[in-house]
């Protein structure tokens, strides 16, 4: 065994990824025939591996709808599973495409990591979870609680300046990961829980008894959390940006995965014409063919079908649509038009 | 004459007497108990404890353990089928995570049709390292040793068998050089050359010669990018990669740090403290946020095989102080011999002293590799899901959130059974090795 | 005869430095050094291309800004106003704190099970050995995410400790074993020498950069612990009773609540060091005393147990030191000492994870000791105890301490799996929060490296340096 597989498994292609040379990112993905995609290692709901090792969540969907975009098939994306620690480092050195992990938009992430915010998906906000037997109802009332955060988030910069301007004091538990936060939590470790509220009711609805447990009704930041890509190559983002964006405007007009095939034939409505590629050619500004939205549509649904099958009221994790409804239904989603 | 004998003295027995069974309390379980675990008042306190620790224990868990459900779907069938049959809010475990997902704890994401495929490679490194770890078993397999790291390989990655042939070609090319140009160009260039022609062979040649080939005669098996890689296999890839690769480097580093040249001698004790010295969650993380910043702009490569480079390293650093043991422990006689023999500084490496030197390292070399293949859980405060990271990513589906302590005791129990295995083998090797020298 | 001629004395050839052994040597050596330098340079120049191209050139300005992150445990000063320097600080000590503590135990440990593995009670030295092979054959990361979670579902919480909950302190009541850590008693001082005030005005100046508006007065002093400010460093690792002065989460304010100063126990532990060299020269006075009349000085023993405690005693009088009970208080219990369950569960995983190591190591050098040596001690007529004190143990020691030493820095190394129980290491702090709140990975990574460079060297020389004073003088 004396001689080392080093040199061959660098030589051999498969493993190494290659020298990327002046490729846009668009021209990399397609002729790699894949989408590298950064999610999370596990967060429920959002991305997780099934018992056959597809990944499955409301962010991977919307990787498969720019794979399906871009690519053609919704199944081409190589899912990397990141870390808080390193998701960043992984898309500013080029090892993913994407990065879909209910990441926060945060102005320095923007500006000095330089990356680009392509938008939100999802309209979350930092709550806390504490048992009933508490008796605690406000956020106000935790003077000197013991708090389990997760690390290496916004969350606990949040905490700490949540706590410093109402003058309260706390000790706080820092977790690696949800799932040992939870059982840290179930075992009385700490009085409260604090996480996106989003992870709060995903966590909460896993519990035995979820209404021994109450979600306070203060959220304490603002969290947006939306697709990122690199700077400088500002196509790809477009790209991905609209391919979001042509989900929630796909809701908004209803189009969904079963009408798409029906209304891609042709409909009154040019917006939905324009979207499905069948009127203009709006595909072909961004570098990609006409029935690019047909596609990801088709594949994973629109912004609505996506929520309701990973995180809406019909799953166990039992969201409200809440600020995440269209905005003509009270909520924050706003397409700009396609147009 | 007895008679007479009798009379004179009068104590002396002519006969045997039979033999008493001995006394109650020196015999059987009695005695056993005595010796063992009551021998002293000190001792009779330790057992006591002792017993009461393993009741406190069992009483503990083993209920858990022995009442749990392994047939579900869900945690929350689990939690259903639990109360029906034990009544609400007992406390068994929900074993039916490991019967849902046992093969993505082994396997990660590897397509389920080539299980075979990582378990044949498993098999074909067996029987490579037989020859070198069983002195009984048939030399031919030295052959198979030697094509067993590019046979590994090709199993595991798969695609096109030509590359991986080409580049153990490479190895064979150095060979004829060094045969067959050494006596036309003297020992220097020979020495040269034989480094240099197989480099330039690896990495302008094989390439595009691998696409020719299988563009002509495609032979090869289903591809599987790294990132399906997961679970067990994926410590063991990691480990076992690590500790091959950086047997060679580890071998150098040795005689680095034995030679008398003063920059080579000093660059590779600084080379060997820096790695020992910084913990491998420290270089797990070089690897991941800042290797690709030390290479060319715009070069990446994946993760796992990053995370490869960065264990080999660091292992050929342990490796290192293995076999600088290894070569101290030999007699210095060894050294003198083989310079009185008239042969070189390598020749005498070669052919005296690091035969002999490995051979002794070899028990060092698998705890190294234990430690190694322990530490290979740290890869997953990279991303890496390895059977920890799996765990988590498993704890995060719905069905499955919420389950903690099932899949930590079946982790736990994998790498019991492959550490302890090897400990034993190492131990047993020790004992061996120890009696040869006497 | 002409035979005996000198060399020929031919100018230097250029092949000479690859053909003659005198020269080439010294070919080699600066072929290789040119290739590394060149290596390094390589290096380095695709580092510095690589941040040029992300705009991130290498710059350790980070650590002077706001850091904007707490962390539980403090050994020194700090809050989420500190610095990122400071943080990296609070985890380095921290760090140093469960390594010190770490080894410490894992001795004791260690030490009990190898030679409890050798004992003749078949149970005990069963149960020892399953001890050290679990403990060496499953990873550490899982003993210790295990016996985190061991800790926090066994013990009650703190609310079970109000006057109808079901768990009790122990110990006189002195000390709370709950599922958020261990909490005991503080010693504080009426008449402390207040170093707090002294220490901290020059420390805290230069890092408290940009003091925010809003209301960081109050939540600075309600928050700070009891006494950290000045503990001194080195006592800390010396394992002082300092050493785990962390934040009892009271509100120390006023001048007449006592608390308790660096400074007092820096004296403290000078008149406890003074005191032991004092009974060393009791110790010696008693010798030449024994050598010139035969006898031993009666009370000489007590004389020296009196010179070590006496004056720590008076000098503790003399501060006024009292215990100061944890109480409950609110959510959690205030007052006295808490050591946190991350620190607990990564000291004990540490230690006993370690402890199996140094087990196998204490079991092979006493079995390394052959027979015939406490064969011939006995002979001698020497006692068990002594047999062990002046035969076997000496000897064994040899054996057994390169081995250890090596497993001290193993430890510390491993404590940097404190990320897994969110124990705020060095790690966490520097490699960890700030990495990610600053983007800084190349500087971080590069101090963070550097940190456990040293450590590891200190150890390493430390340890080598004692082992020289012990190792068998040969000739």
């Amino acid at each position: 065994m004396n001689k080392s597989v080093f040199l061959g498994t660098l030589a051999v292609a498969g493993l190494a990824a290659g020298i990327a040379s002046a490729q846009s990112t668009l021209e990399q993905v397609q002729s790699r025939g894949a989408l590298n995609c950064g999610v999370t290692t596990g967060l429920t709901g959002f991305a997780a591996p099934d018992a056959s090792g597809e990944w499955q969540g409301f962010d991977v969907a919307v990787c498969r709808a720019v794979a399906a975009a871009v690519l053609g098939d919704a199944s081409a994306v190589e899912f990397v599973p990141t870390t808080g620690q390193t998701r960043f480092t992984a898309l500013s050195s080029g090892e993913i495409d994407m990065l879909a992990r209910n990441t926060t938009w945060t102005f320095s992430r923007d500006t000095d990591l330089a990356f680009e915010f392509v938008g939100v998906n999802y309209y979350d906000g930092q709550g806390f979870m504490a048992p009933r037997e508490l008796g605690v109802s406000s956020a106000l009332e935790l003077d000197g609680a013991t708090v389990c955060i997760q690390t290496g988030t916004t969350t606990e910069l949040n905490l700490a300046d949540f706590f410093a301007s109402n003058n309260m004091s706390y000790e706080p538990v820092p977790i690696e990961t949800n799932a040992e936060a939870q059982q840290q939590y179930l075992a009385g470790a700490c009085d409260v829980y604090t996480t996106d509220a989003s992870g709060l009711a995903a966590t909460r609805a896993t519990f035995e008894d979820p209404s021994a447990h109450v979600i306070l009704p203060e959220i304490i930041s603002k969290e947006p959390l939306g697709p990122l890509v690199r700077h400088g190559d500002n196509e790809w983002g477009d790209i991905v940006r609209w391919t979001l964006n042509g989900l929630i405007a796909a809701e908004e007009y209803g189009i969904t995965s079963a009408n798409v095939g029906e209304l891609a034939a042709g409909t009154e409505n040019p917006e939905v014409n324009r979207i499905l590629g069948t009127e203009g050619d709006l595909g072909a500004m961004i570098g990609l063919d006409a029935d690019w939205m047909q596609r990801a549509i088709a594949a994973v649904g629109n912004y609505g079908e996506i929520f309701e099958g990973n995180i809406g009221e019909s799953t166990p994790i039992g969201l409200a649509r809440g600020l995440n409804a269209q905005w003509t239904d009270g909520g924050l989603l706003y397409a700009p038009p396609f147009r | 004459m007895s008679e007479v004998h009798a009379q004179t003295v009068a104590y002396v027995r002519d006969t045997m007497l039979p033999e008493e069974s001995p006394p109650i309390t020196e015999a059987g379980a009695v005695k056993w108990l005595r010796d063992n675990l009551f021998s002293s008042w000190l001792n009779a306190l330790l057992t006591i404890a002792s017993l009461f620790i393993i009741y406190w224990v069992l009483s503990h868990i083993l209920g858990w353990i022995v009442y749990g459900i392994w047939d579900a779907d869900s945690l929350t069938e689990c939690r259903a089928i639990r109360d029906s049959l034990y009544g609400e809010g007992a406390n068994v475990a929900c074993w039916a995570v490991l019967g849902d997902r046992w093969e993505q704890l082994l396997f990660g994401f590897y397509p389920p049709q080539v299980y075979w495929r990582p378990v044949a490679a498993l098999l074909v490194f067996f029987l490579a390292v037989a020859p070198v770890m069983f002195q009984r078993a048939p030399k031919q397999l030295l052959y198979l040793t030697a094509a067993a790291p590019f046979l590994c390989y090709w199993l595991l990655w798969g695609g096109s068998i030509w590359g991986p042939v080409l580049v153990a070609a490479g190895f064979g090319i150095g060979y004829a050089v060094l045969k067959f140009a050494t006596p036309v160009i003297g020992n220097l260039g020979g020495m040269i050359a034989t480094v240099l022609v197989p480099l330039i062979y690896w990495v302008v040649l094989v390439g595009p010669l691998a696409g020719a080939l299988d563009n002509i005669l495609p032979i090869g098996i289903r591809s599987i990018a790294s990132n399906q890689f997961g679970g067990f296999m994926l410590a063991l890839v990691i480990g076992i990669s690590g500790i091959v690769m950086s047997l060679p480097l580890g071998i150098l580093l040795a005689l680095g740090r034995q030679s008398d040249l003063f920059i080579i001698n000093k660059f590779s004790v600084i080379f060997i403290e820096v790695i020992r010295g910084v913990p491998l969650i420290v270089w797990l993380f070089t690897a991941s946020l800042l290797l690709n910043y030390f290479l060319p702009p715009g070069t990446s490569f994946d993760l796992m095989l990053r995370v490869i480079i960065m264990v080999t390293l660091f292992a050929s650093a342990y490796m290192a102080e293995v076999i600088r043991g290894g070569l101290a422990a030999l007699p210095r006689g060894q050294y003198e011999g083989a310079d009185s023999l008239g042969l070189d500084y390598w020749q005498s490496m070669r052919l005296i002293i690091l035969p002999q030197a490995l051979k002794i390292s070899i028990p060092g070399i698998v705890n190294t590799f234990i430690g190694l293949f322990k530490d290979t859980t740290l890869v997953v405060f990279i991303g890496l899901l390895d059977p920890i990271g799996l765990s988590n990513s498993i704890r995060a589906t719905t069905d499955w959130n919420g389950i903690y302590w099932e899949l930590f005791i079946f982790i736990g129990l994998c790498f019991f059974v492959c550490c302890f295995a090897m400990s034993r083998y190492s131990q047993f090797l020790e004992r061996k090795l120890a009696t040869d020298r006497r | 005869m002409a035979t005996m001629t000198d060399p020929p004395s031919e100018g230097f050839r250029l092949s000479q430095l690859i053909y003659d052994t005198r020269y080439r040597s010294m070919t080699i050596q600066v072929v290789a050094f040119i290739l590394i330098m060149s290596a390094f340079y390589w290096l380095a120049n695709n580092t510095a291309q690589n941040l040029a191209a992300l705009g991130k050139p290498i710059n350790f300005g980070f650590l002077g800004t706001r850091a904007g992150y707490d962390i539980n445990q403090r050994l020194v000063e700090y809050s989420n106003n500190s610095t990122h320097a400071r943080a990296a600080f609070v985890g380095i000590l921290n760090t140093l704190l469960v390594a010190a503590l770490g080894c410490i135990l894992a001795t004791v440990l260690g030490v009990i099970a190898g030679v409890l593995r050798l004992s003749n009670n078949w149970i005990v030295a069963r149960l020892m050995g399953v001890y050290v092979e679990g403990f060496r054959n499953i990873p550490l990361l899982l003993w210790i995410l295990v016996i985190f979670a061991v800790m926090t579902e066994s013990m009650p919480q703190p609310r079970d400790f109000r006057e109808d909950g079901s768990a009790r302190m122990i110990l006189f009541d002195s000390v709370a074993v709950t599922n958020r850590g261990i909490y005991v008693p503080n010693v504080v001082f009426s008449r402390s020498l207040g170093g707090n005030e002294i220490e901290q005005a020059p420390v805290e100046a230069p890092v408290e950069a940009a003091p925010r508006t809003n209301a960081v007065g109050t939540y600075g002093s309600s928050r700070i612990a009891t006494g950290g400010a000045g503990v001194d460093a080195d006592a800390e690792q010396s394992g002082g009773p300092g050493a785990t002065q962390t934040s009892g989460g009271n509100l120390a304010e006023g001048d007449i609540i006592p608390t308790s100063s660096g400074l007092d126990w820096l004296v403290i532990l000078g008149v406890f060091v003074a005191g032991v060299v004092g009974a060393r020269f009791i110790s010696r006075w008693a010798t030449v005393k024994q050598e010139a009349t035969g006898v031993r000085p009666t009370g000489s023993f007590w004389m020296q147990v009196g010179a070590i405690f006496l004056p720590v005693i008076a000098v503790l009088v003399v501060l006024g030191a009292q215990f100061q009970y944890p109480q409950l208080q609110g959510f959690n219990f205030g007052e006295g000492i808490h050591l946190r369950n991350s620190l607990v569960a990564l000291w004990f995983a540490l230690a006993l994870y370690t402890g199996a190591f140094i087990a196998e190591i204490v079991r092979g050098g006493i079995l390394a000791i052959s027979k015939g040596q406490s064969e011939a001690a006995f002979a001698l007529g020497l006692r068990p105890s002594r047999t062990m004190n002046l035969v076997i143990l000496p000897q064994a020691l040899r054996v057994i301490i390169p081995p250890l030493i090596s497993q001290y820095l193993n430890l510390t190394k491993n404590s940097s799996l404190a990320i897994a129980v969110g124990y705020m290491d060095v790690r966490a702090t520097l490699g960890g929060i700030t990495i990610n709140q600053t983007g800084r990975e190349l500087e971080g990574m590069l101090l963070l490296g550097t940190f456990y460079l040293i450590t590891s060297l200190i150890i390493s020389s430390v340890m080598n340096f004692y082992n020289s004073s012990v190792k068998l003088k040969e000739r």
